[in-house]
């Protein structure tokens, strides 16, 4: 029992340790500061409700993450159903394959100004550059997802004349997932950079617009807790992705695991 | 995305006109479609200019000596970052790789620290630096150095056990166990980081210049987007998409080269 106790308490200090420590030593290290840039942790602590929670989650938080949510499920499914046809069709992959590299190689902010010509500087812009730079990691793991698919298999489907639906939809897809999450994992840092970028570059609302205003306006302390905000939607986002990716992929990580103990 | 290119039989290798004649058929089908949308109409020429005028608006561009500079300052600012991601990356990828404790000790840490999107930091860098170099290459490290780190953690923690407790009985010192038995197997997972993390860094220092306006490929397509330089600013931006293009190839290229000895390249190569 007590032996018990210990090891969990071993366990919380090695996973907590290190973070409380570092946190600590920001804290302290930074009591004192007269410094303009870096002010004390204890002052960005506090100013962090009256900026974010009193009306900036509803007008700022709020917009900048339902355009990501639209903008990275439109390119989940943009993604997807592109990468299906190309993959199970060779000439169409052969064909688009240097195109796909050239759009995938370009970096994604780069295509910023082109976007603003043709969809302005309102909400579309932003979804649009979202879903344009989030598509590719989802399309080519999508792709390369479906041609990794066991032959046997597919011949086997045609063998007993599954239906097309059918098809897709247990054996494509299903095989193709493992490679999918992963493509869905780049594209949801991807999707985080461009929504706040996206933001920085021409916006009214937003996490992104609103610590670029902190920051000409020198309201440091607030900028920083802006930074902190941002850090915690990545940490919170890629939870949710964990869960997600857990619940979708079950059957694979379970069999990982037996071909391994095998 | 290795496989995309190795994966091809031989027997196609030798024929170039079948292995590259779709893809060409692909890029000029592209090319076309750039040049023929604008003048038709079904695009806005002041949006979309025509092919043409994006290739002339590139052969001017290859005259000027400010995008010789601008480019220069790209390619410097992104070396130079990935550089000290990369050796950052794989000691303290090594250093806490291979040992148990401290792995479980920075475990929480790195989960927190690595989803923290790097642009959350150009308002600091700018305030810290200005709309200079050294902005965009905080960005840029910050950004890759993850990159690499977590591959070199997931590469060093790889090491079969026999091979580890065979080099400490024969008392290796702990330097000769890292250069013969951790390195050898971290080194497909640094090769992986290393380009996952090149191109990372080629999109952050992009963002970086086109953001902060530190000088580069950035900047110039901003300056071009706010002169109403519509041709320059594609040609422009093509470039970003062509040194995408030769980063992903060298990248790959540098990971076959020294990977050849390698099981998983050496089974590729034979199939």
């Amino acid at each position: 029992m007590k032996r018990r106790r210990l090891e969990g308490a071993r366990k919380a200090l090695t996973f907590l340790g290190l973070p409380v420590l570092l946190v600590g030593l920001w804290w302290f290290a930074s009591a004192g500061s007269q410094n303009f840039f870096w002010p004390p942790l204890r002052t960005i602590v506090e100013v962090f409700p009256e900026t974010w929670l009193e009306g900036r989650i509803l007008a700022d938080v709020l917009p900048s993450l339902g355009r990501l949510a639209v903008g990275y499920l439109l390119a989940l499914v943009v993604g997807v159903v592109l990468g299906v046809v190309i993959g199970v069709f060779r000439t169409i992959r052969r064909v688009l394959e240097p195109v796909l590299e050239f759009f995938r190689a370009l970096p994604p902010p780069a295509l910023i100004p082109v976007i603003m010509l043709f969809a302005g500087i309102g909400d579309e812009m932003k979804v649009v550059v979202i879903v344009t730079g989030c598509v590719w990691p989802i399309l080519l793991n999508t792709i390369e997802g479906v041609r990794g698919l066991d032959d046997v298999l597919l011949d086997t489907a045609q063998v007993y004349r599954l239906r097309s639906s059918t098809r897709v939809r247990h054996l494509i897809l299903r095989g193709a997932s493992p490679r999918i999450v992963a493509g869905a994992r780049q594209a949801l840092s991807v999707g985080i950079i461009l929504m706040v970028i996206s933001e920085m570059f021409a916006a009214s609302n937003g996490i992104g617009f609103s610590i670029v205003q902190f920051q000409r306006g020198f309201a440091i302390p607030q900028m920083w807790s802006g930074i902190i905000l941002l850090g915690v939607c990545g940490v919170l986002l890629a939870l949710v992705f964990r869960l997600v990716e857990a619940r979708v992929l079950t059957w694979y990580t379970g069999m990982r695991r037996l071909q391994r103990k095998g | 995305m290795a496989n995309a290119t190795l994966g091809v039989p031989s027997r196609v290798w030798r024929n170039p006109v079948r292995r590259l004649g779709p893809g060409l058929a692909g890029l000029l089908g592209l090319v076309a479609l750039i040049e023929i949308l604008p003048r038709v109409g079904l695009v806005d020429p002041r949006f979309l200019p025509p092919f043409s005028e994006i290739l002339a608006a590139l052969v001017g561009q290859a005259g000027s000596i400010e995008f010789w500079l601008a480019l220069g300052d790209t390619m410097r600012g992104w070396a130079t970052g990935l550089a000290i991601a990369v050796v950052l990356g794989v000691v303290l990828g090594i250093l806490i790789g291979s040992n148990q404790v401290m792995r479980a000790a920075t475990a929480t840490t790195i989960e927190f620290l690595r989803p923290i999107p790097s642009v959350a930091l150009i308002p600091l860098a700018v305030l810290l630096f200005g709309p200079d170099m050294r902005s965009t290459l905080l960005l840029v490290v910050y950004a890759s150095f993850w990159q690499m780190l977590v591959q070199v953690l997931y590469g060093a923690q790889d090491v079969d056990p026999v091979a580890r407790e065979t080099a400490r009985s024969y008392r290796l010192s702990r330097w000769t166990q890292v250069r013969t038995v951790t390195w050898p197997t971290a080194l497909p997972y640094v090769m992986t980081g290393l380009r996952l993390a090149a191109s990372v860094a080629l999109i952050l220092e992009v963002t970086g210049e086109l953001i902060i306006g530190s000088p580069g490929l950035g900047r110039s397509i901003a300056v071009a987007q706010s002169s109403g330089a519509v041709s320059i600013m594609y040609a422009l931006v093509m470039v970003t998409g062509l040194i995408g293009v030769v980063v992903n190839l060298g990248a790959r290229a540098c990971e076959l080269r020294v990977l050849r000895w390698h099981p998983s390249i050496r089974a590729e190569a034979a199939r």
